[in-house]
This record gives C-alpha cells, structure tokens and sequence, in this order.
C-alpha cells in the first residue's frame, strides 16, 4: 500500500484496529499534556523524568512476576517503582546534603541501570523474546490494543475528577505552597495528590512515548501553551490538546513505518508545536513581538514628518505650505525608501495632502503635528522642573517620550505643570489644535 | 470568634527552638506578644526572623517549645492568623491574575473540595480596592511592578480577615509612596484591634512605624515599646559581637556527626 492509501485507512477509522491505536494515542497525549502542565509550573518537570526512568524496573519485575505481557499489570509496576523512585528522590535531598540536581541524576541513572539489567534478562529468556518489552523505551503506539484504551479511559477519567474537583487547591499548591499550608490546607495531602498525578502521567504515557523521551510531553506542550494564555484553566486545557496533536501525529507516522518507534515522532510533533507558539503566540511569540517593533518604528516616521511640517510652518503660522520630499527629508535625517513610504502612508491616513509632487498637512495633520510636538516640549518641561537636569541634557528622552505619552499622561503632564507656554529652550508649547478639538 | 480569644495573649510563644539540619536557628525563644499593637520584628540578615514567622505559622518543624494562639494550639486557631510571605517566594510568572491571587485569602475557609464562592470573590474585590489595586483586578501577575505584586500579598491577607497578622518584609523592594500607603494601612487594621508582627529592616522608620519592637538575633534579644527598648544599647547587642560565641556553637553543633 502506498502512504496516500495507509492515510485514508488511518484517518478513516474504519479498521477497529487503527481506532484502538488513535484513542490510546489521543489520551496519552492529553493526559500527558494537561497534567504536566502542573509539574512544569511547579518546575518538577525534571522529578517527572527522573520518575519515567524509574518506571521501568517496575514493568521488568511485573514482567518476571506475571510471565506475559498484560498492560495494566506492567503500568502497576511501572507506578510502584516510579513511586519509589520520586520517594527516593525525596530521601536523598532530605537527608544527605546533596542537592536535587545531584539527587535526579543518581535516582534516575540508577533505576534505568537496573531496568535495562531486568528487561535485557528478560530479553534472553525464551518468553521473554517476543515479548516486546523494549518498547517502552522508546514507545510503541502500534501496540495499543481495545484493552488498553478502556484501561487509559477509566484512569484519565479519575484523573480528570479529582483535578476538578480539587482545581482550586492545586492551583494554590503549586503557586504558593507556603501560604497554603499556613491558611490550614492539607499540603501534604496536596503534594501526595500531585505527586501521584505526575507519576501515572508518565505511566500511562510509557507505551506510546517510551521512558526515555518522557520528559519531553511533560514539558513541552505546557511550555508551549504557555505562549497563548496567561489563564491557568486555559493553558491546561491548551496542553491537552497540543499532547493529543502529537499522540496522534506520532501514533499515525508509526502507522506508516511500523518499525519507527512512536515516542520521537511525538516528540518532533509537540517541538513543532513548540516552535510554532514560540514564532506565532498573540502576546509572547517572537513574530508578533517583531511585528509591533515595526509598527513602532513607523510610527516614529510618521510622527517625525508631522512634527518637522509643524514646525516649519510653525514661524509663519502657515501650515500648509507645499513641500517636496527632498526638503522634508532634508529637515531630518530619514532614509529615502523609509521617508516615501511614510508619506504614503500619512496620505491614506489623510493627514497629508499630495499635489504636483509635494506634500503638505491636511487640518489633521496639523493637529497630529502640534501634539506631537507639545508632548515633545511638555516632556522636556517636565524633566527640567523635576529632575532638574540642564536644558541640553532634555532633548534626547523627550525624542522618545513624544511617541509614547497617551492622552491620559498628557493630560497629568499639563494639570502638574500648570499648562506651560514655553518650553526649557523658550519655544511655544502650541495647544491651539486643543481648542478646535 | 470571641470565645476562641479568651483573655490570652494573641501569640505566645514558649522556649522555642528550631534548627535547621541540627544547625539551631532560633535558640530558646520564649515571648508573649500584646494585643492590639504593630510589633516591628528587627535583626541582622541571618537572625532567624522569617524562621520565627514561619516557625509560628506552623511551617516548619520545631525542635522544642511550642506555640499558642490566643492560649490554643496553632491548629484549631489557624483562622485566626493571617500570613503575608516574601515577595521574592513566588514565581510571578505564574498564569493568573490578581484577583485570583488575593482570592487565594479565602481558601483557609473552604472544606477540601470546595470552590471559592461569590461572595468570596466580593470580599478578595474589597481588599484589592482596600490596597489600591481594584483597576489591576484581571491584570496577569507577572505584569505588575514589585509594589504592587507586594500589595497583592497584602490583599491576600486581608481576604483571610484574621485577628494576628505575621508579615516577612511587606516593605521589600516598594517604592516610598507604597511604603507609605502600606503603613496607613497596617494602622488601620491596628485600630480594629489586630495584632501585626512585621519583619522589618530599615532602622530609620522603626519609631515612627511601630508600637513595640521586637529584637532578634538568633535568640530574643527585647521585646518591649519603641520608646523603651530602641537604643544603642539593645541594637549594639542585637547587630553587635556579642553573639559571635553563640553563633560559633551553632556552627559546631550544625557540623556534629
């Protein structure tokens, strides 16, 4: 078959098979996303690694135990060892001097030694052949069966009522655990709760991204929603969805190249996602953050040739004189392409008038260019009055200031200092475009 | 309320001593604190004040003594206590907002899975426009300045509407207009009765800020009003050599096998 046919036949459902596979894949990605969202603002995401890698022992013995391959009996090894591994992690910073760096290398080395000591032991024995053990290392989404799913469902059911219903609690456990126990909440009970959370999140997680990659779907679709929300509901719920898109993404490219592991693949995905967020989020991401740089810089432009056509009328109180765009760029120091673009503009805005060539304000345009340079000169006031600095020293803040002042700070700026006339270097402060307005 | 405060001091504390890895921190403190007073806490870094503020709120493990609200354990007093931690204590980054923060005041009074109700919400509203936050509500956290995340805290604690107010360095890192407001308000809760003890670190403005003082350097050095315990004398011994054997024997005994 082709990968356009394995496409349809994936995405189609129609193979009972295939649904198992991308139900699994879409808890464990959800599961793992929403409640490593907690470990990542509590900054144990890291303890949530250390405690993938202690997983596996846990499976290995199950293994040993059982003799076969039954899901949730290996997830219950994989939780007690996993518990005993975060437990271990505790006694270590608790007791020893060492700190919690120290304390997740040791823990997580020295469980994954022994794991890989069992499964390889495991390996070599007849049963043990088929077994299929090392995929949990690095996940195997193709390995979900109906079994499973109804398994992962029942668990992230329960996960998603106790965070319900114990929501409030959590989220002041994880922001200020201190102020928590002082108003009488049971931390301990809290953190056990967390604690236990993030230990079945990696559990559940182990068969489709496998122990070693873990850490990745605790961290990296809660970093990544992050990007989008500053609401803690929202993030959690964004997380979700973005641990889902990569469950999905992973368990479909293993479909098509079964002998793929899952768990990279989930990883590229939620990195994809990552990046995306980091380029495009509405208030973090870098893009957005360029864009509005951009607009600033053209602002700036904009406001600079209302303000020189202002004051170059400014002697003979006529403002609307025609100038040439040579002139104008003559009377600041704008670059060509930057200067003509920024007529352009003031234009369509219809602060400028064009004719023959040249330019000249429209009525906006001189009011725009009065404020402008009022802000300018109000600002240079102020500075004088309070911080007392010498006049050549005003010039260069009031450059910046005059592009940022609201109308709000102008209006403070003119009730303190007493609707000035002049400015520090005896020019008119104008406000004539006040009056009209 | 009334009958959990019987005639006993706000906050008594008895031969308390904590340490922290056997290394003591607090030696053998042993007060009782008046009601009604703004108490300013004052000693060198290192003296062990946030130690004792949270030794008090019961957050740390004591190695001998014990404490008492109102002549009752801590633990059936709790409500009666309100907690302002150090700024620096919490990332501020954290996804949510203001309101939400000083909301966090009324959780002390919900049953394990309860929510906050509405008029929960009302009363978290009223101490942010009591600290002149009511237009920074819905503002993310992370977006406020240091003054104002510090009176975020102080909201949180009004929210809680205790009767003993424990403050680790409410005047960190604030401009001198929000020192200013802080104060008036630390004042206001003063003359309804409350009993503040506030760690406290600019010697300038203890006499004019405080009722008592109390001295700390590892032990209790003094505990008495301003105007009679606030000397060179009593500050020498607080910042001065003095405790430089006991401070050695700390050591010693943090470093025993």
């Amino acid at each position: 078959m082709d990968i356009w046919d394995l496409t349809v036949r994936f995405f189609s459902m129609t193979d009972a098979n295939v649904r198992y596979v991308v139900a699994g894949s879409v808890l464990l990605g959800g599961i793992a996303g929403a409640f490593g969202t907690f470990a990542f603002l509590q900054r144990r995401s890291l303890i949530g690694d250390a405690i993938a890698h202690a997983t596996l022992p846990g499976v290995g013995f199950a293994f040993l135990i059982l003799g076969r391959k039954e899901l949730h009996w290996l997830l219950l090894g994989a939780a007690i060892s996993g518990w005993a591994g975060a437990l271990a992690i505790d006694a270590i910073t608790r007791h020893s001097r060492l700190k919690l760096d120290a304390a997740l290398g040791i823990v997580l080395s020295a469980f994954f030694g022994l794991g890989i000591v069992i499964l390889t032991y495991i390996q070599k024995t007849g049963a043990g052949a088929q077994s299929g053990l090392d995929k949990f290392l690095f996940g195997q989404a193709a390995a979900i069966g109906r079994q499973d799913v109804i398994v992962l469902a029942v668990i992230g059911a329960i996960m998603v009522t106790v965070l319900l219903s114990l929501f409030a609690k959590l989220k002041i456990m994880t922001f200020d655990a201190g102020f928590a126990a002082s108003a009488g909440l049971n931390t301990g009970l809290l953190q056990f709760v967390l604690t236990t959370m993030l230990v079945v999140t990696v559990t559940v997680g182990l068969q489709a991204v496998g122990v070693v990659l873990m850490a990745a779907i605790l961290i990296i679709p809660a970093a990544a929603a992050r990007q989008w929300t500053d609401n803690l509901k929202i993030m959690l719920v964004l997380s979700a969805l973005f641990g889902m898109i990569s469950g999905v993404t992973g368990a479909y490219i293993s479909f098509l190249k079964p002998h793929f592991p899952t768990g990279p693949w989930i990883v590229v995905s939620a990195s994809l996602i990552f990046i995306f967020s980091i380029m495009f989020a509405t208030k973090r991401g870098i893009v957005v953050r360029l864009v509005r740089q951009l607009k600033n810089r053209r602002k700036m432009t904009e406001d600079h040739v209302l303000k020189v056509l202002f004051k170059a009328g400014m002697d003979s109180r006529n403002w609307r004189a025609l100038y040439p765009p040579l002139h104008i760029s003559q009377l600041w120091s704008f670059g060509a392409a930057e200067l003509k673009r920024g007529l352009k503009r003031l234009v369509s805005r219809g602060e400028l008038e064009k004719e023959g060539g040249m330019y000249r304000l429209t009525e906006n345009g001189v009011s725009s260019g009065a404020r402008v340079t009022r802000l300018h000169r109000l600002w240079e006031v102020y500075l004088e009055r309070h911080l007392e600095l010498p006049p050549d020293h005003l010039h260069r803040d009031a450059e910046e200031m005059e592009h940022i002042i609201t109308p709000e700070v102008e209006k403070r700026l003119e009730e303190m200092l007493g609707h000035p006339v002049l400015d520090p270097h005896h020019q008119e402060i104008p406000y004539f475009d006040k009056a009209k307005s | 309320m009334t009958d959990n405060r019987n005639n006993a001091a706000p906050i008594e504390v008895h031969d308390l001593t904590v340490a922290y890895r056997k290394k003591p921190v607090l030696w053998d403190i042993d007060f009782s604190l008046p009601e009604g007073q703004l108490i300013g806490m004052v000693g060198p870094n290192g003296a062990g004040k946030s130690t004792l503020i949270k030794a008090i709120m019961g957050l740390l493990p004591l190695s001998s003594g014990f404490i008492k609200i109102y002549g009752k354990p801590l633990e059936i007093q709790r409500e009666l206590v309100g907690y302002v931690p150090q700024r620096e204590s919490v990332d501020w980054d954290f996804p949510t907002d203001a309101l939400d923060v000083v909301t966090m005041g009324r959780y002390g009074k919900l049953s394990l899975f309860g929510r906050p109700s509405k008029e929960d919400k009302e009363i978290a509203m009223d101490a942010l426009e009591k600290v002149g936050l009511a237009d920074f509500a819905k503002r993310q956290i992370s977006q406020l300045s240091g003054g104002q995340q510090q009176r975020v805290f102080l909201a949180r604690a009004l929210a809680q509407d205790a009767v003993i107010y424990l403050m680790d360095e409410p005047f960190a890192g604030v401009d001198a207009a929000t020192e200013k407001a802080i104060i008036e308000l630390l004042g206001e809760l003063k003359n309804k009765g409350k009993t503040l003890l506030v760690v406290h670190h600019d010697l300038n403005t203890v006499a004019e800020y405080f009722d008592w003082v109390m001295l700390l350097n590892l032990r209790l050095i003094k505990l008495g009003p301003v105007q009679e315990i606030f000397n060179n004398e009593n500050l020498r011994t607080t910042y001065g050599g003095k405790l430089n054997l006991l401070s050695e024997m700390a050591e010693k005994i943090g470093k025993m096998p």
